[in-house]
């Protein structure tokens, strides 16, 4: 009672002072040092910024830039005169009497202390600061000291329960240990723990057994697949390339790039320079240039007629946003067509930043060159022998110089090449008519040849080039192929008649078979040098949509070396050039006397160019490190420096989200003044600082310093007084309780039927699913065998058509980058739990095993379902409610038989029983109920 | 018991302004505790929570302003039709049919896939005038030139975009990429469903899924609730509607019963409010179980209905898919919208122009499309629901003559097209817009894709500008930062 007297005393002495505050600033006469961010913004934002910010200008005035702010309106006059509030225009408009001329305009004057703050603000000099989030955190927070009865564990704590001791609550106690140990499989690496994993945890009554345990999920490797997950959806991963056709895009090497990058607890900063400018290192490894392919997820546009340059333009500039978003939280989408709203970025900025993407080589053509060509382990092996074999059985005077430093298909290529077999891929062309199209879903053969249609090979040397074959193959009278030089009106230097080659049915959509291809050829005339090549195609007798299909182009040397070795020596070229490469995209730049250059897209319109301008990074964010390159290297360099206030804080935040359900700033995506304010902003900045100075960017030790507090320790359960006055559990009173993400909800109804496949990497699966589509020519053959079990995260990511589960449970689509998925809690989601056919197997796979526990006790078999399912032991009433289920079902079953049985395999009749269905029932119920779903 | 709904009425009382309401929904906590298919409507619905808790959520979601319509059928033939040869009645294009297009019409255009110097085609079909409005519809629609004077033609529609993907995106999204919510989504978001037990927001296909995919009914960066349920009419009408072959009915019952009885026992341990609106969802799902098969199953209409729309139950048709149409109106679903993809009539070959193929895919949509109208109105629905007809865009005056052929096709074209409206407080038998003499510009009433999507909302009785979802750091709406309401086809 006396500390209460004693509060409501202070809220009055602090009135009291308020008041008098108040008074001294009315009257012009205080001291006290205005705070742009704390008074002057809020008022700016809230009643100037919508007609005197980025977008309008009105009267030529606006408030993002201090220098803006202070120069010549349209008027003539400035708006501030820094020291002299009377003469400024700002300060007459606003005390205004006529509302003719009044700001803020057809609104409510300001009231008597903005006004008083903004006079005081411009005499003391009208200084600007910046958004908090653009000032780096500070090195010397210290985590506040907390006296309690809860035990801390670090100085996550101490930020917490300070804050949670000021808001009157105190800590929830320690989760039990059962609860706690499946919350930290969960986070950590996406699936429950075994029964057995459980019980050893149970029983281990070290103090240190929690740690342990957290050092034993740490090192998992399927620690990299939960963890990746979380990435993927930032990077827009995804197995197809979107827009209309939304074709099949080989791209899981980088997928499983990120797994094994957070497995090997690749530093945050490595991490970092490698995916954006791992080409850009000296001497690239081919993982370091896999990792550039985080932005050749961009979609792509197959869809005939659209303009290569428009789709190209489109993923450049969602390069920009993506990279901001990912590593700034920062949303630049807006600053495409003005200078940002609300914070200090200006218009052209965004084109500056654009330009470090601009130059890169990839240009929405169909073959998503440039790639990285790899090959199987198992044909690596074998070209490599050949490759030996054939070098060392050529003569001395034959020796061809392989580059030695490069990668194997480099050298087989540069090998086969000067040996004069010189056989390339009709889709690798470098540029095409709009028309040009590649059959799907294997994209390896040029498809919807039309009159007039053309490919184009760059730097082609045709000096010992003698004649040309085309591999093509046609069912009506075909057409021909103009071999022109430098240009489709140039030189012609060859031309060859394709026809008939034989029928097959559907011959113009499918892929004829081997022997309905053959080979057409056409002598050259003779060329000097390098060129590039024009493939023009022309209509022969028949006009239809599409001419003839074509799958390589092979140059026939005068002499080439290979002619002069037998039979044997050149079956092994030809047996190298059959190997089928594994493709990636990825990033390359331009050379330099191509690079591209940069404009400002006026008002975001990419066909009307404005200012040329040069890569930089925006001004308000910091600069280049001093001896770095104005190019992809150096911003991604800047992105990771200890001067850069956003990187550490934005990435911090994406992990504490994670585990504790809501990130200390909620929207993950925005740190900009637009966005939420953080929760615990001093504990935002001190993690940030940690993240950098202590764990070296590690993110394992920054998981491990968040799952080892006692915050994160505290058992979810909730008060009426924590529901009260903590209702979504910002200020963490209790221990995170959410949904389970889409993966982790369907990983973990496989893992604990036991029917998961935990084989870890390698392409996409496809598991069966309910809506079986055809759209975007590519189909959906589901997977039979046990690949259908493997972790969510190699489902195959089809952009148009998202697996159904998934998305229901808020998976992405992966068409753009997305930090935050938005839980709902739909009648969806409640329909796939109940019948979805692998949560069925699973709950018969379970049944199983309930029945087998016991042949009479049907308490103790729901007892062990229970167990398998939830880790943690069933009370009285929750056995009493499923057997009740039980015996319904069960008569039901005995009584009627049931006709449709879902069997676990064909042939098998072990869910025949009605016990086993009765079971089933029960089995499919548990994997439906709110805790099962839950992280507690 | 008794204390979950107080509890629940108590938590719901927390949300009856609609200020309050719409402010949850954004941070997400609103999605989730009232996260229903029903909009951001109530989580808890009668079964729980009694009667009176469901009207003040009724009452949170008013409209900006009151609307004349209540829902919307959107048919979208995907593909592009040409209005020149249904609607847009071109004499002088018709004398120029053959010569070269002139330069002047070229500058700086971009087309898909015309090159060079393209000729005129003139109108492969035959114009008359028809109804009191004496509005020109050709001989490729004979029923629904008898239903002119219902409709308002819409002459002059533009868009930004002339490949299909984009444009269809633009056309539901308002944007041309991926990523933003549809015009379904942002309709149940605003207004929520009529009907507890059915999605607010329902899409049917026929033919092959439209070129952007399930993109154009996606909820983007708003709550996945407020995504377009598809429902078909083969196999199950809703993704995983109906129960694994071994479980009933009744089973299916009592499973969700003791589903929800320890999950309720749950809530009492933990106290997570999230419990209580998962609760209130299997009861949904249950509901739907019998809810949607019912309304989906159109064995039920008598043989004069089939008669009409040319039905034929069990099949994947357009037919089925406007008679669906109207059942799910009937039955309170706020948003329905059919895409029909056989529309995109290049003459890259036989059977591709709009001579034949376009003239076979009138065939299909003008029955059943007439007897929607029809059905309607002699219901008395026609009045409260706004009917949209359209392509993502038209086609040119020009023959596309890709590969110099001679069929009669014409390529994408985003500055003039026809669509049509009926219904939902709009004007009958009255056309807005005309087009200059050859039908490539519109030169009166021109109408963008975002004043066509401000004008479907304002039906609605929602303002496009205050329609809003706070995403990356500002506010976004369906028509990004344009759109006006066309005021003039208002009745």
């Amino acid at each position: 009672m006396v500390f209460m007297n004693f509060r409501i005393l202070l809220i009055g002495v602090a009135g009291v002072f308020l008041a008098i505050a108040i008074f001294w600033v009315t009257q012009g006469k205080t001291h006290q040092q205005i705070s742009y961010n704390q008074h002057i913004r809020p008022i700016i934002n809230a009643k100037c910024i919508t007609c005197h910010g980025g977008v309008k200008q009105s009267g030529g005035l606006s408030f993002l830039f201090r220098e803006d702010a202070l120069d010549t309106t349209e008027s003539g006059l400035p708006a501030i005169i820094p020291g002299d509030a009377k003469h400024s225009e700002m300060y007459k408009r606003i005390v205004h009497h006529d509302p003719e001329y009044r700001m803020p305009l057809e609104s409510a004057p300001l009231n008597k202390e903005e006004i008083a703050l903004i006079a005081e603000w411009i005499d003391q000099g009208a200084e600007w600061e910046d958004h908090w989030a653009y000032i780096p955190p500070r090195h010397d927070i210290e985590p506040p000291v907390v006296s309690g009865q809860q035990e801390t564990s670090n100085g996550i704590d101490g930020f917490i329960f300070k804050k949670l001791a000021d808001n009157d609550l105190t800590p929830a106690p320690r989760a039990e240990k059962e609860v706690l140990i499946r919350r930290l499989y969960l986070d950590l690496i996406g699936l429950p723990p075994t029964p057995e994993e459980a019980q050893a945890f149970l029983d281990n009554e070290s103090p240190q057994a929690y740690e342990e345990e957290v050092d034993r999920l740490l090192a998992s490797p399927h620690f990299g697949e939960r963890w990746a997950a979380l990435w993927l959806d930032l990077a827009r991963y995804a197995d197809t390339k979107g827009y209309e056709k939304d074709l099949d895009r080989n791209i899981w090497k980088y997928r499983d790039w990120v797994i094994n990058a957070f497995n090997k607890d690749m530093p945050f900063d490595e991490f970092t320079v490698e995916q954006l400018a791992g080409d850009l290192l000296p001497n690239p490894t081919k993982q370091q240039l896999i990792a550039t392919a985080f932005h050749r997820n961009t979609m792509a546009n197959d869809e005939g007629g659209t303009d290569n340059e428009e789709f190209r333009v489109a993923a450049v500039v969602e390069r920009v946003g993506t990279t901001f978003e990912v590593w700034q939280g920062t949303t630049l989408a807006c600053v495409q067509c003005h200078s940002h709203p609300y914070d200090p970025i200006r218009h052209e900025e965004f084109y500056e930043f654009m330009a470090f993407f601009n130059n890169s080589q990839d240009r929405d053509i169909y073959n998503e060159q440039p790639k990285l060509f790899e090959y199987a382990p198992e044909d690596a092996q074998e070209i490599a022998t050949t490759v030996d074999w054939v070098t060392t059985h050529l003569r001395e005077e034959d020796a061809v110089r392989l580059p030695e430093e490069g990668f194997l298909h480099e050298k087989k290529e540069a090998l086969l090449y000067d040996l004069g077999y010189r056989k390339v891929e009709a889709e690798e062309f470098q540029a095409s008519s709009k028309l040009i199209e590649l059959m799907a879903p294997d994209q390896d053969v040029v498809w919807q040849v039309q009159d007039s249609s053309w490919i184009m090979f760059e730097d082609v040397d045709l000096s010992e080039v003698e004649s040309i074959s085309f591999r093509c193959a046609t069912a009506i009278s075909g057409g021909f192929i103009e071999v022109r030089l430098d240009s489709i009106n140039g030189r012609q230097i060859g031309q060859t008649e394709i026809t008939t080659t034989g029928q097959w049915k559907g011959w113009s959509f499918s892929k004829p078979e081997a022997a309905l291809w053959k080979a057409f050829n056409t002598r050259l005339q003779p060329v000097t040098g390098t060129h590039d090549v024009y493939y023009l195609f022309r209509k022969n007798r028949d006009l239809t949509q599409h001419l003839f299909h074509l799958d390589w182009v092979y140059y026939h040397e005068r002499t080439p070396l290979k002619a002069k070795y037998n039979e044997n020596f050149n079956q092994k070229l030809a047996q190298l050039a059959s190997f089928e490469p594994v493709t990636t995209p990825i990033m390359r730049d331009r050379p330099a006397q191509k690079s591209r250059e940069t404009h400002v897209f006026e008002r975001g319109n990419w066909m009307a160019p404005g200012q040329l301008v040069q890569a930089d990074v925006p001004e308000t964010l910091g600069e280049i490190p001093q001896g770095d390159p104005a190019n992809r290297l150096g911003m991604a360099h800047w992105l990771v420096s200890e001067d850069n206030p956003l990187t550490a804080r934005v990435a911090v935040n994406r992990f504490w989200e994670q585990l504790f359900g809501l990130g200390i700033i909620e929207t993950m995506e925005e740190f900009g003044s637009q966005g939420n304010a953080p929760s615990h902003a001093e504990l935002l900045d001190w993690l940030a600082v940690q993240f950098m100075d202590q764990h070296h960017w590690s993110v394992k030790k920054l998981l491990k310093q968040l799952v080892m507090s006692a915050t994160y320790q505290q058992s979810s359960k909730a008060t009426s007084d924590k529901i009260e006055k903590d209702p979504r559990n910002r200020l963490i009173s209790r221990g995170p309780r959410v949904r389970l993400s889409a993966e982790q909800v369907r990983d973990q109804v496989l893992a604990v039927s036991g029917l998961i496949n935990l084989e870890m990497l390698g392409p996409s699966v496809k598991p069966p699913r309910p809506d079986y589509s055809s759209n975007g020519w590519g189909s959906w053959v589901a997977e039979q065998g046990k690949e259908q079990y493997r972790r969510s995260l190699y489902i195959y990511t089809k952009r148009t058509s998202p697996y159904p589960m998934l998305t229901t449970f808020d998976g992405t689509t992966r068409n753009v980058c997305t930090s935050r998925r938005i839980r709902t809690n739909t009648p969806l989601q409640a329909l796939t739990l109940l019948n979805d056919s692998t949560f069925y197997t699973a709950a018969k796979k379970l049944a199983i095993q309930m029945a087998a526990t016991h042949p009479t006790d049907v308490a103790r078999c729901l007892q062990e379902g229970y167990e398998r399912v939830m880790l943690r032991t069933p009370d009285h009433e929750r056995i009493k409610a499923l057997e009740l289920l039980y015996q319904d079902a069960l008569s039901r079953y005995q009584n009627q038989g049931l006709v449709h049985s879902v069997a676990l395999e064909e042939g098998s009749d072990d869910g025949d029983s009605a016990r086993v269905q009765a079971f089933a029932l029960v089995a499919n119920a548990l994997l439906n109920l709110d805790e099962f779903v839950t992280k507690n | 018991m008794r204390n979950i709904v107080e509890e629940a009425q108590h938590r719901l009382a927390a949300y009856n302004t609609r200020r309050h309401f719409l402010k949850q929904c954004v941070s997400g906590l609103g999605a989730t505790a009232l996260g229903a298919l029903t909009g951001c409507g109530p989580g808890l619905d009668e079964p729980l929570v009694g009667a009176s808790m469901g009207e003040k959520i009724a009452d949170a979601l008013t409209t900006h302003f009151p609307g004349k319509a209540k829902k919307v059928i959107f048919l979208h033939m995907a593909g592009a039709p040409s209005q020149l040869e249904l609607f847009d009645y071109k004499p002088a294009l018709n004398k120029l049919d053959g010569q070269d297009c002139p330069p002047s019409l070229l500058e700086g255009k971009k087309f898909a896939f015309i090159q060079g110097v393209p000729q005129m085609l003139g109108t492969q079909a035959n114009f008359k005038q028809h109804g009191q409005s004496g509005a020109y519809v050709s001989d490729y629609l004979p029923h629904f030139s008898q239903m002119v004077d219902e409709v308002t033609f819409l002459k002059a529609v533009h868009t930004d975009e002339f490949n299909h993907a984009p444009a269809q995106l633009l056309m539901h999204t308002g944007g041309p990429r991926l990523g933003r919510p549809s015009m379904g989504s942002w309709v149940t978001y605003g207004l929520g469903s009529e009907n507890q037990n059915l999605p607010g927001f329902v899409v049917l296909v026929s033919g092959s899924e439209p070129s952007a995919g399930k993109s154009i009914w996606g909820s983007g960066f708003l709550p996945t609730v407020h995504q377009g349920v598809q429902c078909r009419s083969e196999g199950d009408p809703v993704l995983y509607l109906s129960n694994p072959g071994e479980v009933d009915p009744f089973l299916r019952k009592r499973s969700i019963d003791i589903i929800n009885k320890i999950n309720e026992q749950e809530y009492r341990e933990s106290h997570d409010p999230e419990i209580l609106t998962r609760i209130s969802q299997y009861e949904l799902a249950f509901r739907m179980q019998t809810a949607v098969p019912e309304v989906m199953d159109i064995n039920d209409e008598p043989a004069w209905v089939h008669e009409m729309y040319g039905t034929n139950p069990g099949k994947n048709s357009f037919a089925n898919n406007c008679l669906l149409a109207r059942r799910l109106v009937e039955n309170g679903v706020r948003f329905v919208q059919l895409f029909d993809r056989r529309w995109d009539t290049h003459g890259a070959g036989p059977n591709n122009g709009v001579d034949g193929a376009l003239k076979d895919a009138c065939r299909s949509v003008d029955q059943p499309m007439s007897a929607l109208i029809k059905d309607l109105k002699q219901r008395g629905l026609l009045d409260e629901t706004l009917v949209v007809w359209g392509g993502e865009f038209g086609r040119t005056p020009m023959m596309e003559a890709r590969s110099g052929a001679d069929f009669k096709g014409r390529d994408h074209h985003g500055d003039a097209f026809t669509m049509w409206m009926a219904g939902g407080g709009i004007k009958k038998g009255f056309t807005h817009g005309e087009t200059d003499e050859i039908g490539f510009s519109g030169i009166s009433g021109r109408v963008h894709i975002h004043d066509l999507q401000a004008t479907i909302l304002h039906q609605l009785g929602l303002d496009h500008e205050r329609l809003t979802y706070q995403f990356q750091g500002r506010d976004f709406r369906l028509t990004d930062v344009a759109g006006k309401v066309v005021k003039e086809v208002i009745a």
